[in-house]
Parts: C-alpha cells; sequence; structure tokens
C-alpha cells in the first residue's frame, strides 16, 4: 500500500506534508514506533471498542432481529425497515423532526455568528461575561433548564400566561404550540458552544487583509462577506454539523415536556426509539429507526460538508 | 485612520445601541431560567401556586429543601459528582495517551485509525445507548454508575481534542528527550504531559460537565432509585408530583449549582480548548 497516499489525510497542517509519513526512518524504528504508538492507544481502544464499536454492532444486527419483549423471537430480514416506512409514528416523526433541524440549525448558527461578530471586540470583561450567559443553560444542563420551562408554561401556575394574560392556555398540550417551544427551548441551549467558537475564530482572522481592504475603501459588510466570511468557513461547518447532531438527537425536552404529544405532534425520531424499546417494548424494531436515524445524520452532514466546499 | 480600523462591531452609533439592547435583552432572556429555578426554590406553597407573578420570594422558605433533603438526595449528589469526576479522570488520561500517539508517533494504521475517530464522532451517541444497555446487562453491570462511567470514556472527542494539542509540541524537544535517554514513558510524563496541559484542563472541564449532563445515558442505563443521580432524580420527581414545582425547583437548583460554579471557575480553559479543537479541526 502506498504509504504517501495514507498519510495524507491525516495532516491537518499543509506545511509539513511530507511524502511519506515514514520517510527518514528505517525498518527497525518504525516497527518500534508502531509498537509503542499502539501500547499508547491501547487504554483508549479499549473503551473505544467495548462501548461505541461493539454496541454500534449490536445496533444494526439488532435491527434485523424480530426481538419483543419475551426475547429474541428469531430473524426478521428487513421486516423492521419495511415496517418503518408503513408506520405514520414515524412519518410524523421524520416530518417534526426535519421541522426542528431546518428551522434550528439556520436560525443557531446567525444568531450565534450575530452575536460573535458583536461581542468579540468588546472590552475581555463583558466578553466573557456575554460568552458565559450564552453558555449557561448548556451547562445549568438540559433537565434543571426543562423543568423549570415546564412551570413557566403551566397553564395554571405558569408565568407565560400570568404575564401574557392568556388565560390558563395550556402551550404545551397544544398540538399548534408545543413544538414551537420545544424548539425555542432547544435553541437557548444550543447557541453556547457556536458564539465559543465564533468568538475565537473572528479573533484569528488576519487583521492585516482586513485593514488592507479597509484601505481600499470596502464597506464593514463587504469586509465581512469577502474577508471574514471565507476565513471563519471551516468553523462554520463545525458549528453546522454539531448543531445537526444535537437538533437531531433532542430528547431531555420532549421526554420531560410533551412525551411526543399531542397526537404525535412533538413526536421525533430519537424519542420514537426510546418509546420503541421502553414503552412497547420492541428492541428490534427500535435498533432499526436508530441505525434509520444514523443514517440520515450521514447524510445531513455529508450534504453540509459538500456545500461548505463548493462555496 | 488607526480609530477606523479598530472599530469593526457596526457600521454606525444607532447600530451599536441597537446591538447592545439587543445583547442585554437576550441576557436577561438567557439569565431567567436560572434566576426562577433559584428563586423558585425558596418560595412557599402558596407563592409557588399564585396565579399571579411573584418575582422575588416575600417569605423565603427552606423548606423545599427540607423536603428535598428527605429522600436521598445527598445520594443522588454524590452520585453524579461521582459519576462525573471518574468519568473526567479516566478520559483524560486515556485521551491524553492516545492523542499523543496519534498526533506524534508515526506508525501503521495511523490515517484510518484517525478516520474512524472523525467518522465516530459524528454518530449519534444516543442511538447506541439502548444496545449499550444491553451489553451492560450481558455483564451483569446494568443499574450500576459505571454503566455511565466507561461508556463516557469510550468516546472519542477527547483522543481528537488531545490529538489537536499533541501535534503543537515541537519535534525536536522530543527528540532531545530521547537523546537524553528517556524512555517512551518519561517522555510522556515529564514532557509531553506538562505541555498539552491546557488542553487537558479543557478536556477536563467539558467532559465533567457534559457526563453531568448526559440525562439520557443516566435515564436508560440507572433504574432503582439508589443509584439515581441528581438530574435524573429531578426528571422523576416532576414526573411523580408534576405540580410541586418549590420542590423540583430545589432539586433543579441543587443540580445546576455545583455546575455552574464549576463552569465560571474554569470557564477560561474551558472556552481556549473547545476553540482550539474545532479552530484546528
Amino acid at each position: 500500500m502506498a504509504q504517501n497516499t495514507v498519510a495524507a489525510p491525516a495532516q491537518t497542517k499543509p506545511k509539513k506534508q511530507k511524502p511519506s509519513q515514514f520517510s527518514g526512518m528505517s525498518k527497525a524504528l518504525v516497527r518500534r514506533e508502531t509498537i509503542s504508538a499502539y501500547l499508547f492507544l491501547l487504554p483508549s481502544l479499549i473503551f473505544f471498542v467495548s462501548f461505541v464499536v461493539v454496541p454500534m454492532f449490536i445496533c444494526v444486527v439488532y435491527s434485523f432481529l424480530d426481538y419483543g419483549l419475551g426475547g429474541v423471537k428469531g430473524f426478521a430480514g428487513f421486516d423492521n425497515y419495511i415496517k418503518l416506512f408503513q408506520d405514520p409514528v414515524f412519518h410524523r416523526g421524520f416530518l417534526n423532526t426535519v421541522l426542528i433541524v431546518v428551522v434550528a440549525v439556520p436560525t443557531v448558527t446567525a444568531f450565534s455568528l450575530w452575536v460573535s461578530s458583536a461581542i468579540y471586540k468588546m472590552h475581555p470583561l463583558p466578553r466573557s461575561f456575554f460568552r458565559c450567559v450564552f453558555y449557561l443553560p448548556v451547562v445549568t444542563g438540559s433537565v434543571a433548564i426543562t423543568v423549570v420551562w415546564k412551570w413557566i408554561l403551566h397553564p395554571y401556575y405558569g408565568l407565560l400566561n400570568q404575564v401574557a394574560g392568556t388565560g390558563t392556555f395550556d402551550w404545551l398540550g397544544n398540538q399548534h404550540t408545543a413544538i414551537w417551544f420545544i424548539i425555542l427551548i432547544l435553541f437557548t441551549t444550543s447557541i453556547g458552544q457556536p458564539i465559543v467558537l465564533y468568538v475565537a475564530a473572528l479573533g484569528n482572522v488576519d487583521q492585516s487583509l482586513v485593514e488592507a481592504a479597509q484601505v481600499d475603501g470596502a464597506t464593514k459588510l463587504q469586509v465581512f462577506w469577502k474577508i471574514k466570511w471565507p476565513q471563519i468557513m471551516p468553523t462554520t461547518l463545525y458549528v453546522l454539523v454539531i448543531t445537526t447532531i444535537n437538533s437531531f438527537q433532542c430528547f431531555a425536552l420532549i421526554q420531560l415536556l410533551t412525551k411526543g404529544g399531542p397526537l404525535n405532534s412533538t413526536m421525533t425520531i430519537m424519542y420514537q426509539v426510546y418509546d420503541t424499546a421502553y414503552r412497547l417494548n420492541d428492541l428490534g424494531y427500535a435498533n432499526a429507526i436508530g441505525v434509520v436515524l444514523a443514517i440520515i445524520i450521514a447524510i445531513f452532514s455529508a450534504v453540509q460538508f459538500k456545500l461548505a466546499k463548493t462555496e | 485612520m488607526k480609530a477606523k480600523t479598530t472599530d469593526l462591531s457596526g457600521t454606525s452609533t444607532g447600530y451599536k445601541v441597537f446591538a447592545a439592547v439587543v445583547l442585554v435583552l437576550l441576557a436577561i432572556f438567557f439569565l431567567f431560567p436560572l434566576y426562577w429555578i433559584v428563586t423558585g426554590s425558596f418560595k412557599n406553597v402558596i407563592e409557588i401556586n399564585a396565579n399571579y407573578p411573584i418575582w422575588f420570594p416575600q417569605n423565603p422558605t427552606v423548606e423545599n429543601y427540607a423536603e428535598l433533603f428527605e429522600r436521598p438526595a445527598f445520594k443522588w449528589l454524590f452520585n453524579i459528582i461521582f459519576i462525573s469526576a471518574a468519568a473526567m479522570v479516566l478520559t483524560c488520561l486515556t485521551a491524553a495517551l492516545a492523542g499523543y500517539a496519534l498526533g506524534k508517533k508515526r506508525f501503521y494504521g495511523r490515517a484510518v485509525l484517525f478516520t474512524i475517530i472523525i467518522c465516530a464522532m459524528a454518530l449519534p451517541k444516543q442511538v447506541i445507548v439502548i444496545p449499550l444497555l444491553q451489553e451492560m446487562t450481558f455483564f451483569h453491570m446494568n443499574d450500576n454508575l459505571w454503566a455511565v462511567i466507561l461508556p463516557t470514556v469510550g468516546w472519542p472527542f477527547g483522543v481528537f481534542l488531545m490529538k489537536q494539542f499533541s501535534e503543537t509540541i515541537p519535534n525536536e524537544i522530543l527528540e532531545a528527550a530521547r537523546v537524553d535517554g528517556a524512555g517512551e514513558l518519561r517522555t510522556f510524563f515529564s514532557v509531553v504531559f506538562p505541555m498539552i496541559k491546557p488542553g487537558i484542563g479543557a478536556l477536563a472541564i467539558f467532559t465533567f460537565v457534559n457526563t453531568w449532563n448526559d440525562y439520557f445515558l443516566q435515564l436508560v442505563m440507572l433504574t432503582s432509585d439508589k443509584n439515581w443521580t441528581l438530574p435524573l432524580a429531578i426528571a422523576n420527581l416532576q414526573g411523580e408530583m408534576s405540580t410541586d414545582f418549590g420542590l423540583i425547583m430545589a432539586g433543579a437548583a441543587l443540580a445546576a449549582i455545583p455546575i455552574v460554579v464549576v463552569f465560571i471557575a474554569f470557564q477560561k480553559y474551558f472556552t481556549q480548548g473547545i476553540a482550539m479543537g474545532a479552530v484546528k479541526g
């Protein structure tokens, strides 16, 4: 196998592109280095293989089994997957998940970029303050944040109805409003990390290019789109991918606020995986939904990489 | 001219005022849930169930906390601290060793291994939790704190972050250690380790906060109430007694305050490390 092609993707820094990762090393040294490298990797690999790789395989294998309450009843072939395409709950969950992702991801990205560009030039103290404030909901944890929102949105004792004068409207019990509150709360717990990343990325933008453009009379907007935007593109890509993965996996909010209801209006693919496994005790089907969710996320991530590359 | 080039946050004073006002309003909106948790935990039953807004507890009471500690709340707090701390120590140790090897060693299978790690990071973590429970049940480790700790250590983000930090170590320093006759482990602990300390700090706080808040894993793995964690216990209490918001807010405050304090104390390492992992990746 050509060693130079093997080495290429692992080099994140282009400045030290050697023809081979082994150039200038004797055979004995390569062997010694390989052995010691794997010894360093061993503890981590044991955990990785046991608790990530093995469950991945179990997940795929179970998705082809008829595995209900009484244990494995036999091989199911593609039955679980066929069932999924005919299941109205899955259809609803799929549409809701796509709605959450399509609304939350662009909003989180655009909003965190705006906040970051407003704060990254500030004095370190207010900058840390704002960065910290927007990160707080992430740190506070989905459970604590969710239970306080449940109280705020409660029809009788909730602050929202008391302040807005909307009587005893049940925001989470209404099939038209529930999902929008899920998205809102998801939004508040999602922008922290993108802001940290964007503040760092904007701080690293090559200042000489910015100044050169300004000398040439470029407007602020032009400077942003022509100079800063391309330079923060890797961060944008990373933000898009992590926000997409997080939005797809949004679980605690739904389990604690609506349990997928009312009338499946907040059912998501992730919640259906849990519901199918533990309420309906259908592990074969739950794992099939899980596999499909993983595939959908992989497709979304790949599309984002493609789009970002062509930009 | 100089003043103009450093002024990049907006095009006009009007925009700046607008941005400042929006930022402050947003900050209030983002701080409010935490404020509502803490003040709510000191409200008595009448204030909790009032049908008009009470912005600050009129007759502060600790009855909610008394009620909370009638349950094994200390045990729940201990469980979550133990889980988060154990996951943090194990993750930092294994990830630092592995990240160093990936970042600085030249060996067969390096590119393949790194690709696998990147792909695994894009995997939805929660999807493997259900098969993970099967695996833990098989080894009789379900409903055990280690059933939450061990899978957390297996997650490859730490290895990725440590690789990014290790790559910044100059080869000359490693060469020098080798010439001086230092063995592999000595080189790692006395040369590499001190140099990647900021990265380890970032990973430590990141792992601690994320483990504390990994509700789904705790929910699936920990079933008996003596093994609950505080966040899990609040979630379960909320299901049991859905309108005793005073009790629930006391629990939420107890679960949120320690982690918020830890975060604010180590904020610097955290923001640096996260940014570094992503910007370079």
